[in-house]
């Protein structure tokens, strides 16, 4: 059993090391458009793949697991659980991509206006996917019910922004193509969000062995 | 057809219904408690699964179900076991009768050495002896062929029971305990002597057989559990530590003693 405990223990700190491989991504693509970096954003495009590789082995180790282990009750909420997580970190890291590839375009013309609320957003769903990785690792479920409240002010910002980039677009008609590329990131980071969302959720269930997914109405207990 | 629609339906809709009820179920071996106050329903129409370490009781638990418990010397039980409404423990039931009704399968195939294989399907029957050749011919091409054996064995009737493979002695078991019509069946580890193919040739005999009968299956494995049964008890120590639906148990256990059972953490 004690094996099997070091395997799980492994396992959980391969995923801490994917969630933090994705944060650092999401942060700098944000700090790309906003510093207009972007040797910074390609820096990020190039690491994804690592980001890959990793989901693939985290994901090749559950079946592992599943397959030798015959994991039950905790063990394999852990395990389906985990498994899923890192879809959604994956996704993360393709989207924090997106990002770069939005910034390295938008680096090339003059700021169109100054970023207040992209880092926001940004600020708010690195803090969701950083609470729901904390939640996962300690079996928390009152951190993931913050979660998916948070997500709400991200959904929000997501609406704001655009309706702001509106403006400017029917302002001024030079400014489609880069408002259009700023909506497309605020819209990157509204998923970001969406995903951690997933996670939070999911972490309720490795918990509380409760699926609230597709819930209207989600009660902190 | 339209028959037999209608049957299949009066029997599912039966399934709801419990046959056996534990109430307050006391055991004991001389002066040790092997059980202490268990109170579980079996389901009609369901596969129980009864798991727990060794010691724990789940043998004695079963062997109480039908009244074997008694047979061993200084074993006594006390409490209720409510078989279809009747307490089988009451002083005007005659145990050989509800053993009748409620039959075992053990762990270790135990065919009747000295008997051939058509012999040992309609053992019961002949002690009987109230059938006619033909009719047990027939019983015993029914009864194999319930137990998923006939093929296997249509060619060697006349052999003795002692000759077949493990699996299949099992199996030549399960057609005896079978061919007394039972409605209840208890099986007893059924398939911890037996090959990973024997295994699942019993599996899956339990599951046809659940259509007819009632069924309930000690098990040290717990893989065997999950496959095969709808309802899980967990016993330990003599208590029943927890009783729910299969999925349940294997999914999100209520209780922790429990977790740390199936997921092997114990002690």
């Amino acid at each position: 059993m004690a094996v099997f405990d070091e395997e799980l223990r492994a396992l959980k700190e391969r995923v801490l090391k994917l969630g933090s491989m994705v944060e650092n991504a999401i942060q700098d693509s944000v700090r790309s458009l906003v510093e207009r970096d972007s040797n910074l954003a390609r820096e990020v495009i190039k690491k994804d793949h690592q980001i890959n590789a990793l989901e693939v082995e985290i994901d090749e180790e559950c079946i592992r697991l599943i397959a030798l282990r015959q994991p039950k009750a905790g063990d394999l909420r852990f395990i389906t659980t985990t498994m899923k997580i890192i879809t959604d970190l994956e996704r993360m890291g393709d989207l924090a991509e997106d990002i770069c590839e939005r910034a390295i375009e938008l680096n090339e013309e003059p700021q169109l206006k100054p970023y207040i609320d992209i880092p926001r957003m940004a600020e708010v769903a690195q803090g969701m996917v950083r609470d729901s990785l904390d939640a996962f690792v300690r079996g928390c479920t009152k951190l993931p019910y913050e979660v998916i409240k948070r997500d709400d002010e991200v959904d929000n910002l997501t609406v704001q922004v655009f309706n702001e980039l509106l403006f400017y677009m029917i302002q001024d008609s030079h400014t489609v193509s880069r408002a259009v590329k700023l909506t497309y990131i605020s819209k990157y980071l509204e998923r970001i969000a969406d995903h951690a969302t997933n996670i939070a959720e999911m972490v309720i269930y490795m918990v509380e062995g409760k699926i609230i997914r597709h819930m209207e109405i989600i009660e902190n207990p | 057809m339209q028959e037999r629609n209608r049957e299949s339906e009066v029997r599912s809709q039966k399934s709801k219904e419990t046959k056996i009820i534990t109430d307050g179920l006391n055991a004991w071996f001389g002066r040790n408690q092997a059980l202490k106050n268990i109170n579980m329903s079996v389901k009609q129409n369901e596969v129980t699964a009864i798991i727990g370490p060794s010691g724990c009781g789940k043998s004695t638990f079963v062997r109480c179900l039908n009244r074997l418990h008694e047979e061993i010397i200084g074993a006594r039980c006390e409490g209720r076991v409510i078989f279809d409404g009747k307490n089988i423990y009451d002083p005007d039931v005659d145990p050989v009768l509800i053993r009748r009704r409620i039959g075992m399968v053990f762990q270790k195939p135990n065919p009747f050495p000295a008997m051939t294989v058509y012999e040992n399907v309609v053992a019961g029957l002949i002690l009987e002896g109230r059938m006619k050749r033909s009719e047990l011919d027939k019983a015993v091409e029914k009864y194999l062929m319930l137990a998923a054996l006939w093929d296997e064995v249509k060619d060697k009737l006349y052999q003795s029971g002692a000759s077949l493979s493990g699996g299949q002695q099992q199996r030549l078991c399960i057609a005896r305990a079978l061919a007394v019509e039972p409605e209840v069946i208890l099986f007893d580890e059924p398939t911890s002597a037996l090959d990973p193919i024997s295994t699942a040739k019993i599996e899956e005999l339990i599951q046809d057989l659940k259509k007819e009968y009632t069924i309930v299956i000690v098990t040290h494995n717990m893989q065997q559990a999950a496959r095969v049964s709808g309802y899980t008890g967990f016993f330990l120590l003599g208590e029943l530590i927890e009783f729910d639906r299969t999925n349940k148990i294997f999914t999100n256990p209520s209780n922790k003693l429990t977790e740390d059972y199936i997921t092997g953490r114990f002690g």
